[in-house]
């Protein structure tokens, strides 16, 4: 693929994910939110895509877009109990506001460090089976432990909805 | 823009196939269906109601098209497309034969079902633009039945993954050409009987199929997320509806029945008409589908949710170890 044609896919791409993220903080619509985060989700999927990645697009589209993005809007919906709720004031929180400026300040430093220092890419990108053989031989033990916290958190959901029915 | 231009005639051909897709299926799900109701279906217009659906498309496209009041307008307006796209999308990595493809992904499997699903969310958005408590209701099951199948769908595959050990369509329908002991095609469906019935029951509730419509259960929700829609809008979704079957079938013919392959058959007797043979075997799938919705009654939600979390997802994990062992025993060097 040329430059041009992965330049401009890159602006389309990036614009898309921060007007998203844009559009979702100011929305004052729930619903309309979670809808503006769905478009971010899929247009980082697009950016994984630019980089070769296809396997991670891939799960980005069809675990963060197909399953997480539903499961918000569930849980936006069941617990909505009139239409006009869906549509918040604006709250403005000071610790919020705090923690974001600290966020974002390790951010930009974390960038900083890097400086322009760019990272080298393969020729050929490497393929889904060379990162199932990483993921379970190199990093294994990572691999395992972030299986683990979700079925923690996943026992712990169970666990919580139960003690509310007693 | 060099890279952009080869890629518009496949996308169009995509949307092309999509089309004349939904014109088919339409009359031979009226006509199926009728039969299988002692009925005749559509016979009036043109020789054995033929031109009926056509008919009905230019009906579609001019009637007018009405935006209820009330409706939160930009997602009203956004819900077609958003289920439209996804349905276009998964034409991409589809093999109708060894060289007729839009894109050769090496990921293939994951990208269709990726893809499809991004279809609930143009639904849940459908129903509550629509402002209607029905499309609500219908948007929610339907999204609820999506999410909970997607997991022993995916569940489903896995062996066929697992024996093949490629994600890439053309080299799993590449796996099962030839036969066995002269006789017995190598085609999946024979070697992976659990897999076939938990992803056709997956399947049909994928697609919102009786026995498993309850989204646009007609007796109780008028016709779900697709209430408030008229016109081509209400087009677009039914047209995504029946090219989700399409993709869907022509997978199980893929994952199960090799593809555009034919036992017995020489390749290069195959090769000219490969995407014929495809198209042949997935439209058989399609049938089966219909024939299975003419039949059953619908099954409450309930029993719906029960099946698919307490029954297929353990299941299809059970039968994913046993294949898992049966694969490594068999081959201690690497995958048979």
């Amino acid at each position: 693929m040329s430059e041009t044609v992965n330049g401009v896919t890159f602006i389309i791409l990036a614009f898309a994910s921060i007007i998203g993220a844009i559009g979702m903080l100011t929305t004052r619509n729930i619903v309309h939110a979670s809808f503006w985060l769905l478009e971010v989700m899929v247009a980082v999927g697009g950016l994984y895509l630019l980089l070769s990645a296809e396997f991670l697009a891939v799960v980005q589209i069809l675990v963060y877009a197909g399953a997480v993005s539903v499961l918000l809007l569930f849980v936006i919906m069941l617990t909505l109990r009139r239409r006009e709720d869906s549509v918040r004031p604006v709250e403005i929180s000071i610790g919020g506001g705090v923690l974001a400026a600290v966020f974002g300040t390790v951010i930009y430093v974390a960038i900083a460090q890097y400086g322009d220092r760019v990272a080298e890419m393969p020729d050929v990108a490497p393929g889904v089976a060379e990162l199932g053989e990483l993921l379970f031989t190199r990093w294994a033990l990572p691999f395992e432990v972030a299986s683990l916290v979700l079925l923690v958190a996943l026992v712990g959901a169970v666990w919580w909805s139960k003690e509310e029915d007693r | 823009m060099s890279a952009v231009l080869p890629a518009i005639p496949p996308v169009l051909a995509a949307i092309g196939l999509m089309l004349a897709n939904g014109v088919v299926l339409i009359y031979m799900l009226r006509k199926v269906l009728g039969h299988l109701h002692l009925r005749l279906g559509p016979t009036h217009v043109g020789p054995k109601g033929l031109v009926q659906t056509t008919a009905d498309v230019l009906k579609l496209l001019s009637k007018e098209d009405v935006t209820p009041n009330g409706v939160d307008r930009w997602m009203y307006v956004l819900a077609p497309v958003v289920v439209f796209v996804p349905s276009l999308m998964a034409y991409a990595a589809l093999p109708f034969s060894e060289t007729l493809r839009i894109t050769r992904l090496e990921t293939g499997l994951l990208y269709t079902f990726a893809v499809l699903s991004l279809v609930p969310l143009g639904v849940i958005m459908a129903g509550w633009a629509s402002a209607n408590k029905y499309a609500l209701i219908g948007a929610l099951r339907a999204a609820a039945q999506q999410v909970a199948y997607e997991v022993p769908l995916l569940l489903s595959v896995l062996p066929v993954v697992m024996i093949v050990g490629s994600l890439d369509l053309a080299e799993i329908v590449a796996f099962q050409t030839g036969v066995w002991a002269g006789v017995v095609p190598r085609w999946f469906v024979l070697l992976l009987v659990p897999s076939f019935v938990l992803f056709m029951i997956s399947a049909l509730c994928e697609l919102n199929q009786t026995p498993f419509d309850m989204s646009e259960a007609e007796s109780e929700l008028v016709a779900g997320f697709a209430t408030e829609y008229s016109s081509m809008r209400f087009g677009l979704i039914f047209l995504s509806e029946f090219s989700n079957s399409f993709v869907i079938s022509a997978l199980a013919v893929v994952l199960f029945f090799g593809g555009w392959t034919l036992p017995f058959v020489p390749d290069a007797v195959i090769a000219p008409v490969a995407p014929l043979v495809f198209v042949a075997k997935t439209y058989v799938g399609i049938f089966i589908f219909m024939w299975i919705r003419g039949t059953l009654p619908r099954v409450r939600i309930d029993q719906l949710m029960n099946l698919g979390w307490k029954w297929l997802i353990p299941i299809a994990l059970a039968w994913i170890m046993i294949v898992g062992v049966v694969v490594k025993l068999a081959a201690p060097g690497g995958v048979a």
